[in-house]
């Protein structure tokens, strides 16, 4: 089932309003079509294929709003969903923090549909995969991955005439060679719009490396360390930033932006004066969505610059009640970097420690963001700018924000994926003193 | 991956809003009949050995609250039909919301393309264990009070009252919520199996803020709820289900109200206690506490698909490895421990009837006096172990994903010697009571780990000595579990679980608990999380 363009779109959606009885009508509607296949002892263990479509209407009287939804299409049902929400509106308590429809936008078309991955077939998931298990057979090592893909089409409508529509594409790949005797663990994570992007032989040739390379790992005592984090490392630290840059919360006092007495760190440096961080729908290396759910335009935005928190996220609600522009919460982020490559990075450090990837993520205290998890396929030693001998991985505990204070170097950056929210960001390898890691890890 | 439950913002929240009378409309089993037999001749027409087909009916009610605000309620349908399949060797699925015959089938035509096109990347062709079929049965959760009846009225005056009670008792902010969820599933296959199940599942919590203003500091104190595969009957409190400690401890039933104002109150507790000097001490765990080491350390690391290797991608692999458990003396632990594995268990998240591939559940031992005895398995699993049979342990989290193994209830023996709190911490000399999950985080092979907690309590000399705060504990699986120091008996023994633990790619979220008495454990070691930024 392909998924609706523009116009057929708004014309469901049109039919749907003139159905409307509420104060206040909107409507959502949502598509998409998934792929995966996933492998894991060198042989495919499951594979499937999704198709869902959803259509959400809510209608409001005053403060009082009532959502509902439904997957079929005829006028029969679509007037169906459109009564159902009423009533529901109607039995609902009042919210006081409603603060209604938003009223048209303008929208910039988002670059984040790409046919080719919207058309893969199984042959080519199966194609894919086949790729990265010969790589597994010529290295002797023991792959386990997954391929994802999918299209999907969002489009919203509501009665104060807003109109939204967009369609996106993404696959997702990730793979963990093993070596045979499981002394050795690598790993490789891509994402992108475009599936003639996707290299899952280089990915799984990367993986099977590090694999070798990190076998029979020495044990080295917990302590504070020099470290260079890979993209993948750096952003499920970093992410945890992006993740609670909301306003209310730190107005409220109960955010690592929030000060005694009541205000907040907003437009005080916080970081390093190296760091930039923004967001951009538009970046050709990782459009995203030029709407948000709500109907929100996305725009080009700093979060952090030069160090200083620049701009925080807001509901429309607590924007209103604060007086200031309601900044929606970004879909992605990316850091500005710097020139050097990972392995000048490597070349320019007398000791330290290259992680490559971070598992485990979780937050300790939100009061300063520490967070702890522990490093995983493939960690190694640094001394007088080569990497020396593989080490056993190990729990940290560190808050991103100290880490951004200890910055040494930035490097280039580059897209990568965070393997615990499964998000794309462009993020550089970053060098940091004095990481600090608390225990021991036996895990391979 | 972990328990994602104890973080309000990992709630998923699965389907699509639809009105609450709508979620009492029941689905005609006749017709799910009909609408699985389409399946599974596509199925077989087109070349399957094996087929199975879910029709998933999964309703969702949240209902949301912040200080005197009502923020949200949603009820929730995801309704739709999965079909696996085998051909040539190799499993493939597909999965539809569209109900009709001709939808369905071409589901089950797409699942055959899928396997077929996947066979040449088979090493060995899937190998089931044998599953007599059970003909047309039925299976119902126990519940005394189904809670989707329950007016949404008396949820929101229920949230209300509990936030205004922790607000009176000091919270500067509170959350709370009611989760509910019913999973009305039918699953048939080519064995000759139609089973028709109704599950129930509740979890009320709440999320307390307490704030120095002069300071700048905020602390926490979750709810000491459980999730439990009950009915609203959970809610009903009675005197003899509550356990008096350093605050009130739930079995079975939950008093809200009074938690949070408990909460309320040990909110600003924390704000003024001691911050914990590092070093070893013995814990004293209570089951809301102890529920969530067992479910990272024993639960996952037993989990058979990890142990070989098709979890290595993303949750990881185990030290349990299958030479562990063939020497047939591995000392997971000492043997004071003993650890069942079960899916019977009345009022669990993980009871049901029937497993997602048609095994009928039951209870096994996966640790005895120590010793790592057994593990958990699924059809394509259990000749592995040379099982003729699969324990039961096959899950998928809607009727759009592929089932695979899933942890079943995994809990720790209560001590067979007459016990109680006070008689353990009257051993301790140096040590802390922890109560209440909190952070959590374990290696991909489950070795290193590290919890937090909601309320510490500093032990001197066998007796409570004021709460301290900034308490984290790290060690390793097979030392912990060896350092066990005795627990309490029967009477202590309560159930924690974890409402969305996740797993697999992609992920899926599973319910499940986890019991005990209040263990103790000897010489583990604390960290201090206090940091400045």
């Amino acid at each position: 089932m392909a998924l609706l363009t523009k116009d057929e779109a708004y014309a469901l959606m049109k039919k749907v309003l003139s159905y409307s009885k509420a104060e206040e009508c909107e409507v959502n509607l949502n598509s998409s079509e998934n792929g995966n296949i996933r492998y894991a002892i060198n042989s495919v263990s499951t594979s499937g294929k999704t198709f869902s479509s959803t259509l959400v209407v809510q209608s409001s009287y005053g403060k009082k709003m009532g959502v509902a939804t439904i997957n079929e299409f005829d006028d029969a049902s679509l007037e169906k969903v459109v009564r159902r929400s009423e009533e529901l509106a109607q039995l609902a308590p009042e919210n006081p923090e409603y603060v209604g429809v938003l009223g048209p936008q303008t929208y910039k078309e988002a670059k984040t549909f790409i046919p080719a991955t919207a058309a893969v077939t199984p042959k080519q998931r199966a194609d894919m995969v086949e790729q990265s298990l010969a790589v597994a057979k010529k290295s002797n090592a023991i792959a386990a991955g997954f391929l994802e893909d999918s299209a999907y089409m969002a489009a919203m409508m509501n009665s104060k005439g807003l109109m939204a529509y967009n369609t996106g594409t993404n696959v997702n790949f990730s793979v963990t060679m093993r070596t045979q005797d499981a002394k050795g663990s690598g790993y490789a994570i891509r994402g992108f719009n475009d599936v003639t992007k996707m290299d899952t032989k280089l990915a799984s040739e990367i993986a099977a490396e590090k694999a070798v390379k990190s076998a029979t790992a020495k044990a080295i005592e917990p302590g504070k360390y020099t470290v260079i984090l890979e993209p993948a490392a750096a952003a499920v630290l970093l992410e945890n930033i992006f993740f609670n840059l909301d306003a209310r919360s730190a107005d409220e006092g109960r955010s690592f932006l929030s000060k005694p007495g009541g205000t907040t760190k907003l437009g005080e440096k916080l970081v390093d004066e190296r760091v930039n961080i923004y967001s951009d729908p538009m970046h050709p290396d990782m459009p995203t969505s030029t709407w948000n759910g709500d109907g929100r335009p996305q725009e080009k935005i700093s979060w952090i610059e030069k160090g200083v928190i620049k701009n925080l996220t807001y509901s429309r609600y607590w924007a209103e009640k604060k007086g200031v522009k309601a900044i929606p919460g970004p879909d992605s982020a990316i850091m500005e970097g710097g020139t050097k490559t990972l392995e000048e990075l490597i070349a320019g450090t007398k000791k330290g420690i290259l992680v490559t990837k971070l598992w485990y993520i979780r937050s300790v205290d939100p009061q300063s963001l520490l967070l702890t998890g522990l490093t995983r396929d493939g960690t190694f030693y640094i001394e007088n700018g080569k990497i020396q001998y593989p080490i056993k991985n190990f729990r940290f505990n560190e808050s991103p924000i100290i880490m951004l204070n200890n910055l040494e170097e930035i490097g280039k950056v580059e897209r990568t994926v965070s393997t615990e929210s499964n998000n794309n960001y462009l993020i550089p390898p970053l060098k940091v003193r004095d990481f600090t890691f608390s225990s021991l890890s036996d895990a391979v | 991956m972990g328990a994602a439950a104890t973080m309000l913002p990992a709630i998923p929240i699965v389907g699509s809003p639809i009105s609450p009378e709508r979620a009492l409309e029941a689905v005609d089993p006749a017709m799910k009949k009909r609408l699985a037999d389409v399946a599974l001749n596509a199925g077989r027409s087109r070349g399957a050995t094996y087929v199975d087909v879910r029709i998933g009916r999964y309703l969702n009610q949240f209902v949301v609250t912040r200080e005197e605000k009502v923020q949200n309620i949603v009820n929730t349908e995801s309704f739709g039909l999965g079909v696996r399949v085998i051909a040539n060797g190799s499993w493939g699925f597909a999965a539809t919301d569209k109900l009709d015959n001709d939808s369905v089938a071409k589901a089950a035509e797409a699942a055959v393309a899928i396997a077929k096109e996947n066979s040449r990347l088979q090493t060995k062709p899937v190998q089931l264990a044998p599953q007599k079929g059970h003909g047309e049965v039925s299976w119902k959760a126990p519940i005394a009070k189904n809670a989707f009846e329950v007016p949404i009225k008396e949820k929101v005056d229920l949230l209300l009252n509990v936030n205004s009670e922790a607000m009176k008792a000091g919270a500067n902010y509170i959350t709370s919520l009611l989760f509910l969820v019913n999973e009305q599933k039918y699953f048939a296959s080519t064995d000759g199996s139609y089973i028709d199940q109704d599950i129930h599942r509740i979890w009320p919590a709440f999320f307390i803020t307490k704030i120095d203003a002069a300071s700048g500091k905020f602390e926490t104190r979750n709810s000491l709820s459980a999730p439990m595969g009950m009915g609203y009957e959970y809610l009903d409190w009675r005197p003899q289900d509550k356990i008096n400690s350093v605050t009130t401890l739930y079995k079975g039933r939950y008093d809200m109200l009074e938690d949070a104002k408990a909460g309320g109150r040990q909110a600003g507790e924390k704000i003024t206690a001691k911050s914990v000097d590092a070093g070893k001490y013995d814990l004293v765990l209570d089951p809301s506490h102890l529920w969530l080491t067992i479910h990272e350390s024993v639960g996952h690391p037993t989990e058979l698909d990890r142990v070989l290797g098709y979890e290595a991608n993303f949750a990881g692999t185990s030290f349990l490895t299958l030479d562990k458990w063939q020497s047939k003396k591995f000392n997971f632990g000492n043997n004071l421990v003993n650890i069942v594995a079960d899916k019977t268990q009345v009022g669990s998240l993980g009871a049901v009837g029937y497993d997602d591939e048609g095994v009928q559940c039951g209870k096994w031992d996966l640790i005895k006096d120590g010793v790592l005895v057994n593990y958990q398995t699924i059809r394509d699993q259990a000749h592995i172990l040379g099982l003729n049979a699969s324990q039961g342990c096959c899950y998928a989290d809607n009727w759009s994903s592929v089932q695979f193994q899933r942890m079943p209830n995994v809990s720790l023996q209560p001590g067979k010697e007459k016990k109680s709190v006070d008689d353990l911490i009257k051993g301790v000399e140096k040590g802390i009571y922890i109560v209440g999950d909190g952070s959590f985080s374990i290696d991909q092979q489950r070795y290193n780990f590290q919890f937090g907690g909601q309320l510490f309590y500093e032990i001197k000399n066998g007796k409570i000595d004021g709460m301290l705060k900034d308490v984290a504990y790290q060690s390793n699986t097979q030392e912990f579990w060896n350092a066990c120091g005795g627990m309490a008996d029967e009477s202590d023994y309560r159930l924690g679980g974890a409402f969305g633990d996740g797993k697999g790619q992609p992920p899926q979220s599973n319910a499940v608990s986890h019991g005990s008495s209040t263990t103790r454990f000897n010489g583990v070691n604390v960290i201090n999380t206090a940091r400045k930024i």
